[in-house]
């Protein structure tokens, strides 16, 4: 059966400059997995690569000699002396190993707790594996598992229930207040990169359409090409708000480009319904008076950064609970793994013995020269009884009649006084 | 049998906003799907309860404040469901279903008696007034509550401070269109049952109106209602007001409801408090 390791680095164990040089990009993870199956002592294999993390995870028959292989592979692979590399990996074997993954792929490990990209991009490693065939039957259920975990947890906790960036907060306030946002339209006014992100997100969440306005002209219209959206003359801002239901801007402007005054206009021609205005510029481009007025919700960055920080301490708040799940998942998977290891390991003792049995059968017999039937019958039944009744006490404590032991601790040691080499290759 | 049924609602309708409170509180489905059952359970029988007790009393039983206060609770209930079969919205049960109870809950202290109807009531107008003006009420109760979200949850907008309440009340503009869509059906009904009413005033009394003070509370009623209205069609009124008009208006239906019956005289008095 063998061993689960996993050997990786993450943003806390190891700085960009490594992670990157250590990351295996989406076109070279097949070259990765055929030489990572290759190690003499790895037989299964998974590679996950992401920016933060890198993590590559075996079945090897031996734990610590399979850590050694892997870390060894992750400095070869890439060109680099292990040296200059072994202190920023980190290795888990076993129980450990499962521990981790499971936080991983919950995404307990992140550097945004919560975050939901970590679960796709184990997916994706999996789906490599299996495209690239280094997955196995044991490493197979423990991805799965680590799946239903990371599921679990996202829902019986609430660990990525709120935005945790200011960009999606923004989406998160605007569906508080405007509910669907199917029908609504958006003015996007300047171009920073957070606006810009904000805006991608309202697309995803399904807006109408964007305006983009900016005081050099050319810049909205190619804003508006990249959105599909409308390029809006900077001094035609004010006369096209009536239609924007959200109001993301960023302008370098020293002071404030929409006045209290601008807004109660508007307003009133949209009849009261609601706007949102997201202002992401310092110094503020939108007047925080105007939040004052009903139906109308101003939010300036800090806003935005106090909504995020809130629900970040709600998560670290859930993430108790979290680790409590996957603890108990760990448990319920390491019976599954042991079931694995006692079962082989009982296949082969059995086998050993009948092998015994047979060849000093047929050796007695031979000597007898006689196929009187009924010697025969009575050394095959001699033979027999006599492994039955030797065998009887190791495999009832292997099965753990009634003491209560751990029969996982009797593995290694039946394994040795038996010598019992082939244990892995059984279950083929 | 009637009366005891009638007056069990009243447990089913506490365990039913119990299980809506929990639910809120710990946002777990399971506490909204069995509360949403309580309320289905309690006002299936409640109704059975109507039904007997009009077969038992030959008239609609809807006399008395046992049986009006009773009533409303079993109006409030339906129309609760059906607002939430409509909008999928569960956390209006933590508002709407404790309403519920409430005016349950009092009727139960009432006399249940059956009495004989007074001959004043003898009318086929009955019916009609009362349970379309029930309707309204039950509407505007939705509204009511629906109204009071709206204002907790614009406080935690408006204010930029995300607390519990955030997570767990719907959007603005869904609590908005509640308000809106309860108006645009209580405000005919009520219109309705003013008018039949008054056609019913004339038919017995000799006179269409004749401001006592059932009349003038409704009235005060109807013309807050209107102005919410005719502020929403014309001027585009909305959210922050329409939600403290909806609150307004729903007081009053209360004090038209019950208050007026604590004043001493007046035509309506058929049904006096208790003690």
């Amino acid at each position: 059966m063998g061993h689960i390791v996993i050997v990786g680095l993450n943003h806390r164990s190891a700085p960009v400059e490594i992670r990157e040089r250590l990351a295996f990009p989406a076109d070279t993870i097949g070259d990765a997995l055929r030489s990572l199956l290759s190690l003499p002592s790895v037989s299964e294999g998974v590679i996950i690569s992401t920016c933060n993390r890198v993590e590559v995870c075996v079945l090897a028959d031996e734990g610590y000699r399979g850590t050694g292989e892997v870390k060894a592979f992750l400095a070869d692979h890439h060109g680099l002396a292990l040296p200059d590399v072994e202190g920023h990996l980190y290795h888990h074997i076993d129980e450990d190993a499962v521990h981790h993954l499971f936080r991983v792929s919950s995404s307990l490990d992140s550097m945004v707790l919560g975050e939901p990209q970590i679960l796709g991009q184990v997916k994706d490693a999996y789906g490599y594996a299996g495209e690239f065939k280094s997955i196995g039957p044991v490493l197979d259920k423990f991805f799965s598992k680590a799946f239903s975990v990371a599921k679990r947890v996202r829902t019986e906790t609430k660990v990525a229930s709120s935005a945790v960036s200011i960009s999606y907060a923004g989406v998160e306030l605007a569906r508080k207040i405007f509910g669907d946002l199917k029908d609504k339209t958006v003015m996007l006014i300047g171009a920073g990169e957070m606006c810009e992100l904000a805006a991608r997100h309202l697309l995803n969440a399904g807006v109408k359409g964007i305006m983009v306005t900016n005081r050099t002209f050319e810049r909205a219209v190619k804003l508006a090409e990249e959105f599909e959206g409308t390029a809006i003359r900077f001094e035609e801002m004010v006369s096209h708000l009536k239609t924007a239901d959200i109001v993301i801007s960023s302008t370098g402007s020293p002071t404030f480009i929409l006045r209290r005054q601008d807004v109660e206009e508007v307003i009133r021609i949209r009849r009261n319904r609601p706007m949102f205005f997201v202002d992401m510029a310092v110094p503020r481009d939108i007047d925080p008076d105007i939040n004052d007025i009903d139906n109308v919700y101003v939010y300036d960055i800090d806003d935005l950064n106090n909504v995020i920080e809130t629900n970040l301490e709600e998560r670290h708040k859930e993430a108790g609970i979290a680790e409590d799940i996957v603890v108990s998942e760990v448990a319920s998977f390491r019976k599954w793994l042991d079931a694995q290891q006692v079962t082989p390991t009982i296949i082969s003792l059995r086998r050993k013995f009948d092998e015994i049995r047979a060849h000093e059968v047929a050796k007695a017999l031979s000597i007898l020269g006689t196929d009187d039937p009924k010697t025969c019958k009575v050394v095959e039944g001699l033979a027999s009884s006599i492994v039955n009744k030797v065998l009887h006490a190791p495999l009832m404590a292997l099965k753990n009649d009634g003491d209560g032991r751990d029969p996982m601790e009797l593995v290694p040691v039946v394994r040795e006084l038996f010598d019992l080499t082939d244990g892995g290759k059984d279950r083929e | 049998m009637q009366t005891l049924l009638l007056k069990s609602t009243t447990i089913l309708y506490l365990v039913g906003a119990l299980l809506y409170l929990y639910f809120i509180v710990t946002l777990r489905e399971r506490g909204a799907r069995l509360g949403r059952m309580f309320l289905l359970i309690g006002g299936f029988l409640h109704l059975l309860g109507f039904c007997m007790r009009f077969v038992e009393a030959g008239h609609t039983p809807i006399t008395n404040l046992f049986e009006s206060l009773s009533f409303f609770a079993l109006v409030i209930v339906g129309v609760f469901l059906l607002t939430e079969i409509r909008y999928k919205l569960r956390v209006l049960g933590a508002f709407v279903a404790p309403l519920a109870f409430l005016f349950s809950l009092l009727s139960a202290f009432q006399q249940s008696e059956i009495q004989k109807l007074n001959p004043a009531l003898n009318s086929s107008w009955l019916p009609v007034h009362v349970i379309v003006l029930f309707i309204a009420y039950a509407f505007f109760a939705v509204a009511f509550a629906a109204g009071l979200m709206y204002l907790m949850q614009e406080r935690q907008v408006k204010g930029k401070r995300m607390g519990a309440i955030f997570q767990r009340l719907p959007s603005l503009d869904v609590l908005d269109e509640i308000n809106y869509r309860c108006l645009t059906i209580g405000f005919p009904m009520l219109t309705i049952g003013i008018i039949t009413g008054s056609l019913w005033a004339q038919n017995a009394w000799g006179t269409y109106w004749s401001w006592d003070p059932k009349e003038t509370a409704s009235l005060a009623t109807w013309l807050v209602y209107a102005a919410l209205l005719h502020g929403r069609l014309t001027v585009g009124w909305r959210g922050r007001k329409a939600a403290i008009l909806a609150i307004v208006g729903f007081l009053l239906v209360v004090f038209t409801f019950l208050g007026i019956n604590l004043l001493p005289a007046g035509k309506h008095t058929y049904a006096a408090l208790n003690g």
